[in-house]
Formats: C-alpha cells, structure tokens, sequence
C-alpha cells in the first residue's frame, strides 16, 4: 500500500535515513575489507601474469601490491568519508533543529578505530594462531623477536589508523588538502618502513616516533589542549580529551561498543 | 529467521495503544490514520534494528510500534532524544545477537580445530547420497548439485508435512516429535560429542560419571528448552545444541555438496518465507488466523517476554515467527539426524503459558529483545566450521566470516526497510540469505585472493 500523505513519506524518508545512517555506520569494517579484497585482486593478477621464478621481481610486485592497498585504504576511507556526510546532511536536514544526531568528531574518531582493529586483526591473527602450536622461533635463522615485534607493530598501525582517521575526516570537512596529502604519505612511509624489518631498529623506533607524532597532531586537530587535558585531569567539567567525545556520555559508550563494526 | 520481540504493554492495554494513536495526532506528528499505522509502525521499526514478526491481530500493529509510540514521537523536541534512542537500540540489538552468534561459532571452530573426529569423513547421511569421490571435476560438481536437490526437496516435503499437521491440528503429534527430536540431541549427540573430546584429550572417564554427566546435562536441557528455566541457562542450551548440530552437518556433508546445499538453503528460506504461496508463510498465517503461538519455537530470544496474558497479540506474535522458523527447522532437522529420520532437531519450545511465569520480573527490566531463529545459528555455524575444517582454512577467514553476517545484516536491513513501510502488515524476515550470501562470496574471495596476499606479507613482515 503507498504512502497516503505527505507526512507519510517524511516519514519513509527519516527512516529510510536512520537505517542508512545505521547501515553507513555498521559497514565501517567492511570499507576496509574491500580495499584490501580490490589490493589482493590486482596482486594475485599481476602475479599470475609474471614470472614466477624471479624472486626479485616477486619482491617488487609485493612492494607495489603494498604500495596499492594502502593507496586504496585511503580511498576508501574517503568514500566512507563522502558517505557519511551524505547521510549526516540528510539526517540534518530531516531533523526538526538542523542539526544533525551524528557528530562526525565522534565518526571521525570511531571510522578510523574500526579500520585499525579490522587491519590489525587481519595482520596478527593468523600469526598469534600460529604462535600456540609448537615451534623454534627464527630456527632458519629469521629473527627470533619476530612475535613482541609484530605485537607492537600491530599496535603502532591500529594506533596510527585512529589518529590518521582523525586527521583525515577533519581535513576533508576543512578542505585542508595538504593533510590528506601528508596523511596518505605518512601511510606510505609507515609501510614502507615495514620493509626494512628484519633491522628492527631502523623501522620500529621510526614508526613509533611516526605514531607519537601523529598522535599529538591528530590530538591538536580535534581540539584538545595542554589546559583540556589539565581539565579532564582534574576530572572538571566534561571536557573529554581534545573534544572527540561531547558530553553524551551514553551514546559514546555505546558508540564504543559498536566500534568494531 | 529474525524477529522483533517487545516486551510491550501492548497486550495488557490494548486501548492504551489506541490512545497512544489518538494523541499522537496533533502536528507535527504525523497524524495516526489506520494507513499510518504501517508507516508508523515503520518508524517505530526504525528504531529497532531487527524486523518485528508480529502477528494481524487487530490488537496489535506491530510490537515495535506499541512501546514505540510511548517513544515521544509527539514532540519534535524530544526528536533528536529519539534519534539516539534509535542508535542506540539499534546497537544494543546488533549486540544481543551477535554475542550468542559469535560464541556457537567460536565453539564450532574450536571443536573443529582441536577434535579431529569432525573433519574426518566417515560416510554420509542418505539425504546426500552421491558421493563426491570421483575423478572429474564435471562428475563432482553434479553430484554435489543432485545431492542439494535432494537435500532441498527432503526439507520442503518435511516443511509441507509440518504445515498440513499445523492445519488439522495434530498438536499431540507435534509436540511429539519435537520432544523426541530434541531428547536425541541433548543425549545421544552430546554422548558422542564428549566421547571424542575426551578422546583427543586423552582423558579417561569410567562410565558412572559419564552417565551422570549425560544424564544431568541432558534432563536440565529439556526442563529449560521445554519448560522453565533461567533465560541465561535457556540460552547457553540453545547455543550448544546448535553448535552440535552444525558440527553433525559439517561432519556429514561433502564439501561441495555443503556449499551448493548452503546457497541453496538461503534462496529456499527467502522463498519460503516470501513468496504467497510458501510452506512457512502459510504457517504463520494460519498461525495469526487462530491467533495462537502453536510451537514454542526453537528461537533464541535475547530476552523474556510478557506472555502473561497468553491470549495476548504478542504472544501471537510470537507464535509466527517462531513457526516460520520452526518449520523451517523441522524441515532441515530431519535429514540432520544421520540415524532416524523420524527424530526432529530439538525445536523445542517451551509451551508457551509456562514461561512468563518465571520470568516476569526480568520482563520489567528487558525493553526490547530481539530474536533470532535457531536454524540461522547453524547456517552460520555450517558456513564459518566448513571455512575453519578446509586445510587452507586461515583464521582469519573463519573471524571475518563471523563478523559478516553482522556487518550485512544492516544492509539487509536497510533494504527491508522500504518493503516493511510500504506492507500494510510486518511480518517476519528471513535472515539467511543476504548474510549467507555475502559469507559465501566473501570466503570464497578470502580464501583464494586474500591469504596468499597477507601470507606473503606476513612471511616478510610487512604491514599495509
């Protein structure tokens, strides 16, 4: 039966916004999945279509499979980007004062966790599964560190996924492109780096030195303070760290709980 | 199947629902016209993640709605409390269900990882009885597409079986065979499951404390499915006969025969749910006629509900949704038992008056609980055990396929909604096949793209 009034179809149009404001918000994980689904796709192709015998150039093409999802990570967390605003206008719009339910401090924030988690979880979990069952570690003659050091570099990736999250919602809204620019090349640097493991020196104290940068930027950038933290320190007022998270206390703990997805 | 269960004060006052209707039509509310209510109804289901399968009473309009219009959609200034109202729930929901979920499947990898009985092929079930042994490909492929006919038409058949006892009301007969059915999982399999546990473990038990064991597991089984029981207890039996269940299937089916039968399984459901003409759509309107909830289903609810007044709109409610699954159930169950085809999976429901009882005070506290049916819990359970029990079967492919069902449910969701608000009547929606799907596509594109991108990634250390 179709809508009978025009109320009616206020109606639909608000709901239809909530779900996909929802949907929008639980497919966060997924953007990433994709990203890294299109990445192997064109890796696997350019593998099948070399030759499979020269190791150097299986060494470049991983090098460029790398260099291609991470390109593509950021590209799809710009249409994450593009999509969530789409549904924040429309949610603005349909809201009696304009404004809209959805902060986009707080989506910013939480798009970049999910990304994080769902990366680190792909990158360690098939090693920590391996790391129950028996075995030498580095018995070839690997490094023997090889388990503490993709903890901590798992660590450091979900960290910087946060913050580049961030960083990258508060430069689209601003139209501050030289931060993306310097986002994704910080993406690059950082994988980059990885490429220097076994000499763990020369890429996991970069990278950790990369996160805390990142980290005080991306602090700045939300609008956190010497004088916030001394204020959310002192446990006054409801000043949270850099104005990520408002004084809706509920609904940031229950954003919490969805964060994953 | 999901459904939305309310714990509503729909059916102790009816008439506060008309009022709540009346009320609600001054502007800029949207006036409560009967065409409304469906809309109305619509949004109240916008604020729930899951679909709601209430039944036509005239009562009720949906058990969404009834609480829902207690949500103060009157004042556009309480529209915004709303709208995180709306997140809100939508979340908690997403929780209630993907905790029980997560936990069968964690149980089902875990089993299939450690105990090697279950990926170990000992022969087949005659509802598949094509094997998959043979050298070509061709020959393969068409015998794992014979045996999901088979498969199929042995499920429709049980569900017609099902319906037509529905129809003449051969309840005795009914309750019969879910009680034997479920008195089959909870001993015998349960027997079997913790005898190949104990033996890859290298345990030993003497046979007293065995029949013990079994004996006590097994009857606090029936007495909390069927009867009363603490709804954390309910929940854990649910989720451990699902389990076993997904590890029968897993354990007897071949594997293409498992894929094939796994697609085929979400079109039937969408099918038989949706179509005018379908086995469990029948059950549910034949339900709602009588308005009656005949099977205590075996659905997993994530929270009690107000059954108090039996005869009540949402126990009726209830009653479809459940049926829809339970048929479906039933239907599936029978070529499950690899031994009896007689024996039905254990849907039991509890007989439904029986309930409420004990769990009245809880209704006070529980809001809105969603409800999940049990036959989506195995599906699930098939589809990431099958991912873990494949030799390339990388952990990571079992977790992703965990979360998936979640992650596209809302899409589903998303693409129901405009379905549900233009249908004059809610009714229940069958949750396997877009999550079915999506856990399809996305293993098979796992399993061959993915894994060799990430091993070889992760075999030099880098981090993308």
């Amino acid at each position: 039966m179709p809508p009978e009034s025009q109320e009616d179809m206020g109606q639909l149009t608000y709901a239809q916004l909530i779900f996909s404001a929802q949907a929008v918000t639980r497919t966060r994980a997924f953007f990433w999945l994709v990203s890294l689904l299109l990445a192997s796709l064109i890796w696997f192709i350019s593998v099948h279509l070399s030759d499979r015998e020269d190791a150097k150039l299986q060494y470049g093409l991983l090098i460029f499979g790398a260099a291609v999802s991470v390109l593509l990570q950021e590209a799809f967390r710009f249409a994450y980007f593009k999509l969530l605003k789409k549904a924040d206008e429309g949610l603005a719009t349909i809201s009696e004062d304009g404004r809209s339910p959805i902060s986009l401090r707080q989506m910013a924030y939480v798009s970049g966790l999910s990304f994080g988690i769902i990366s680190g979880v792909f990158s360690v979990i098939n090693i920590l599964a391996d790391s129950i069952g028996p075995g030498i570690v580095g018995i070839h003659g690997d490094s023997p560190y090889y388990f503490i050091t993709s903890a901590f570099l798992t660590m450091a990736l979900v960290l910087l996924h946060t913050f580049w999250g961030v960083i990258f919602f508060d430069a689209c809204e601003k139209r501050r492109y030289w931060c993306l620019g310097l986002v994704v090349a910080s993406h690059l640097l950082t994988s980059g780096l990885t490429f220097l493991n076994p000499w763990y020196e020369a890429s996991l104290v970069p990278i950790f030195i990369i996160t805390l940068c990142t980290g005080l930027w991306a602090f700045v950038t939300a609008g956190g303070s010497y004088r916030n933290v001394l204020k959310c320190l002192s446990c006054k007022g409801d000043a949270g760290q850099g104005g990520v998270y408002n004084g809706e206390g509920a609904l940031v703990l229950f954003w919490w709980v969805s964060v994953p997805f | 199947m999901i459904t939305f269960m309310n714990n509503s004060d729909s059916e102790e006052e009816p008439c506060n629902e008309r009022t709540s209707l009346m009320s609600a039509e001054s502007p800029p509310v949207p006036s409560y016209q009967d065409g409304l209510q469906a809309s109305e109804a619509g949004e109240a289901q916008a604020h729930r993640k899951r679909r709601t399968g209430s039944s036509r009473s005239p009562n009720n309009i949906a058990d969404g709605d009834t609480s829902d219009s207690g949500v103060p959609v009157r004042e556009s200034a309480l529209e915004n409390e709303e709208e995180e109202l709306t997140l809100k729930y939508g979340a908690k929901h997403v929780i209630m269900l993907f905790v029980p979920v997560t936990l069968c499947m964690i149980v089902v990898v875990a089993t299939i990882k450690s105990v090697r009985f279950y990926t170990e092929k000992n022969g087949q079930l005659i509802y598949t009885p094509f094997s998959e042994d043979t050298p070509s490909v061709g020959q393969r492929l068409l015998n794992s597409v014979l045996n999901t006919i088979i498969m199929i038409s042995v499920i429709v058949v049980m569900t017609v079986f099902l319906v037509l006892l529905y129809k003449y009301r051969c309840y005795k007969f009914i309750h019969g065979w879910l009680i034997l059915s479920s008195l089959m999982l909870l001993f015998l399999f349960t027997y079997i499951y913790l005898g190949e546990v104990l033996k890859t473990y290298n345990v030993a038990m003497d046979y007293p404390t065995l029949f013990l064991v079994i004996w006590n597991f097994g009857a606090v089984g029936m007495i909390c499915i069927h009867w009363k029981g603490p709804l954390q207890l309910q929940q854990a039996y649910l989720i451990m006969i699902s389990a076993l269940m997904a590890l029968v299937f897993i354990k007897y089916l071949p594997e293409w025969s498992a894929w094939v039968i796994l697609g085929a399984i979400s079109i039937y459901d969408l099918m038989a749910v949706l179509c005018p003409k379908g086995p469990l759509r029948m059950l549910v309107e034949t339900a709602q006629e009588r308005n009656e909830p005949i099977f205590p289903a075996l659905i997993y609810s994530s929270a009690m509900m107000w059954t108090v007044g039996m005869a009540k709109p949402d126990t009726a409610a209830r009653g479809p949704s459940q049926q829809t699954w339970d048929a479906a159930e039933d239907g599936r169950e029978n070529h499950r038992s690899p031994l009896h085809a007689d024996s039905q999976m254990s849907e039991t429901r509890s007989p439904v008056p029986t309930r409420p009882i004990t769990s009245f005070e809880e209704l006070e506290e529980e809001e809105r609980g969603v409800k999940l049916g049990l036959g989506d819990f195995i599906f699930y359970s098939v589809l990431v055990g099958k991912a873990a029990a494949t030799a390339s079967g990388a952990l990571y492919v079992s977790g992703l396929l965990t979360i998936s069902p979640f992650l596209f449910s809302s899409l589903w969701q998303g693409l129901c909604l405009t379905l549900l608000l233009l249908a004059v009547f809610k009714k229940a929606l069958p949750a396997l096949p877009i999550s079915i799907t999506f856990g399809l596509v996305f293993y098979f594109s796992t399993d061959n793209l993915v894994r060799p991108f990430m091993d070889t990634l992760a075999f030099h250390q880098l981090y993308i």
